[in-house]
């Protein structure tokens, strides 16, 4: 098939789940955040709140769009459009699933494969620091000024453990293009635990994959390392003066870093789309299981309604749940289907992981966010490289 | 043709960042432009199939380098110093200086024509990426040389630390 029509579908349909996936993860994160503190979270447009993320970007889009008069406009204007750019365009170069054959057509899962992947995604995520920068500064306000200048520090800072840790993989598998690096961590030790980086010799990088967690969270300007946005010190920091929807881009910047990050743990440390145990074992039935199940208590509970229209709602999401578990069922679907479920699940938990420390921790005192980078996690993510490069070293040939 | 698209948008990113960094009143538009025009040398960069110079320029120069730039510049209330006059009256002395140097270069290229031959263009490199051949000709055809500039950095690195921390 003609190579741009083959990528404006890709990119169409990789653009309509990204954005869909930004707009429910904050729906997700809210419910969360909210069971957590015993709470319901947001349930009043449609079913179970389903719906809430379609009524916030109507209303974003409809608000009033103010620009203050003391700010410097071009900058100010720039600065989301900048923000969520480089925030979106690392999603590019990101592999789903290995190569598919979709009614003849056969292609990777995956919009371009760079065979400088891992650095692309680094220098964009680079570049992302002007969006916050420029917004502090050009937004003429002290504490968006502070808050812009503490996020620019603060990524710059916590850049390099990232960088270190990231090293490491690369080091263990020899290549700069993320396929190639999922691909070498196919297979099985002892026909059980998989050869994801963070269990594959010569040097397993449990270490490594914290390092980049807690630097991700960093990156990200994720609680606990939320300080450009402290509200309780900055009011809103570098986004005090944005209003409607370039508020809403730096929001969207936010969660697509998460999404980012996210997806490059999972690419680099976690074996990408490789199941979790061989599928002699049965791993291929694991997403038919989990939703059959999680039909099966939406059922349940359908039955024995709690609230108002639980009768209607949850049994049509638990008959929804058993098709798709029955999807996974058939042979040809699910070899595609598979590695993406694979992906979207490794990739899940991670996310998953970022509400949770939200929902637990408190937030860090600015010197401490940089004591903490330069004294504990830069020294640890350099020790960890040079053990995984010597032994790199005495294993190859 | 697409290449050569892409290489004239690059070069005039290039230049017209340049020249607007030195003319720009404002230190913020200054960095700004300075950024635009790195960016246009990494567009060049990867338009010579130099992936890695490419995404080395962007993660060092514009997400490093400029970035603690721009954050000494916002920490340094400079909008006072954009107010004042950053040129001096002795432009015409100096339009005349740039003309007659301008004229003295066009001679000295008009007579020497004959003698000014480019190199042939280099050969396409060899298998291999270009992350690959930097490695090789960093950490094995110049090792010595790569160390010792390392070396100097770090002398740099410790001494600048060493002369901040006498004066506080």
């Amino acid at each position: 098939m003609n190579f741009f029509i083959l990528s404006l579908i890709k990119a169409g349909i990789v653009a309509f789940v990204l954005m869909t996936t930004l707009a429910y993860l904050q729906w997700i994160e809210r419910k969360v955040i909210a069971h957590i503190q015993l709470r319901v979270g947001p349930r009043r447009v449609g079913p179970h709140g389903l719906l809430q993320p379609l009524a916030d970007v109507i209303k974003l889009l409809t608000k009033e769009d103010m620009i203050p008069s003391h700010v410097h406009t071009l900058f100010y204007l720039l600065a989301p459009f900048l923000a969520v750019m480089f925030a979106l365009i690392s999603i590019a170069v990101i592999p789903f699933g290995g190569k598919v054959n979709i009614l003849g057509v056969e292609t990777y899962m995956q919009l371009t494969d760079l065979n400088f992947g891992v650095l692309f995604i680094l220098a964009m995520s680079g570049v992302g620091v002007y969006g916050v920068a420029l917004a502090g500064w050009s937004s003429n306000n002290k504490y968006s000024l502070l808050g812009g200048l503490r996020s620019s520090a603060q990524m710059i800072s916590y850049e390099l453990p990232m960088a270190l840790a990231i090293a490491c993989p690369l080091l263990m598998v020899n290549s700069l293009s993320l396929r190639e690096i999922v691909d070498a961590q196919g297979g099985f030790f002892l026909g059980v635990i998989p050869r994801w980086a963070v269990f594959q010799g010569p040097w397993p990088q449990l270490l490594g994959f914290l390092v980049f967690l807690i630097a991700a969270f960093a990156e990200t300007n994720r609680v606990p390392f939320d300080l450009p946005e402290a509200e309780n010190e900055l009011v809103a920091g570098f986004h005090t003066e944005y209003s409607s929807m370039k508020f809403a881009s730096f929001f969207m910047a936010e969660y697509a870093n998460m999404v980012t990050v996210s997806c490059m743990a999972t690419l680099l440390f976690l074996g990408g789309w490789q199941p979790l145990f061989p599928a002699e074992y049965g791993s291929k039935f694991i997403p038919t299981l989990l939703f059959a199940f999680s039909g099966a208590i939406a059922i349940y509970h359908g039955l024995n309604p709690a609230r108002k229209w639980d009768n209607i709602t949850l049994p049509a999401a638990g008959v929804a749940f058993l098709g798709v578990a029955l999807i996974f069922l058939i042979p040809i679907v699910a070899e595609i289907l598979l590695p993406l479920f694979w992906f979207a699940a490794k990739v899940g938990v991670i996310l998953f992981l970022f509400i949770w420390i939200r929902g637990t921790l408190p937030r860090f005192r600015y010197d401490q966010l940089m004591r903490f980078a330069w004294t504990i996690l830069f020294p640890v993510a350099m020790v960890n490289l040079l053990i995984t490069a010597f032994l790199v070293a005495v294993t190859t040939k | 043709m697409l290449d050569a698209v892409f290489f004239y948008t690059f070069a005039l990113m290039t230049l017209t960042g340049a020249v607007l960094t030195i003319t720009r009143k404002s230190a913020v538009h200054s960095a700004i432009w300075l950024i635009v025009s790195l960016l246009g040398v990494a567009g060049l960069y990867l338009l010579q199939q130099a992936e890695f110079l490419f995404a080395v320029q962007i993660v060092l120069y514009i997400g490093g380098i400029m970035v603690l730039f721009l954050f000494v510049i916002m920490l340094v209330n400079l909008d006072e110093a954009a107010k004042q006059r950053q040129f001096n009256n002795q432009r015409w002395i100096a339009l005349g200086c740039a003309v007659i140097v301008g004229a003295e270069i066009l001679y000295v290229l008009a007579k020497g024509t004959a003698s000014l031959s480019l190199p042939a263009p280099a050969a396409a490199p060899a298998a291999g990426g270009n992350t690959e051949q930097i490695a090789v000709s960093l950490f094995r055809d110049y090792l010595l040389p790569f160390e010792a500039a390392s070396l100097l950095l770090l002398a740099a690195i410790v001494g600048s630390v060493i002369m901040a921390k006498r004066r506080a």
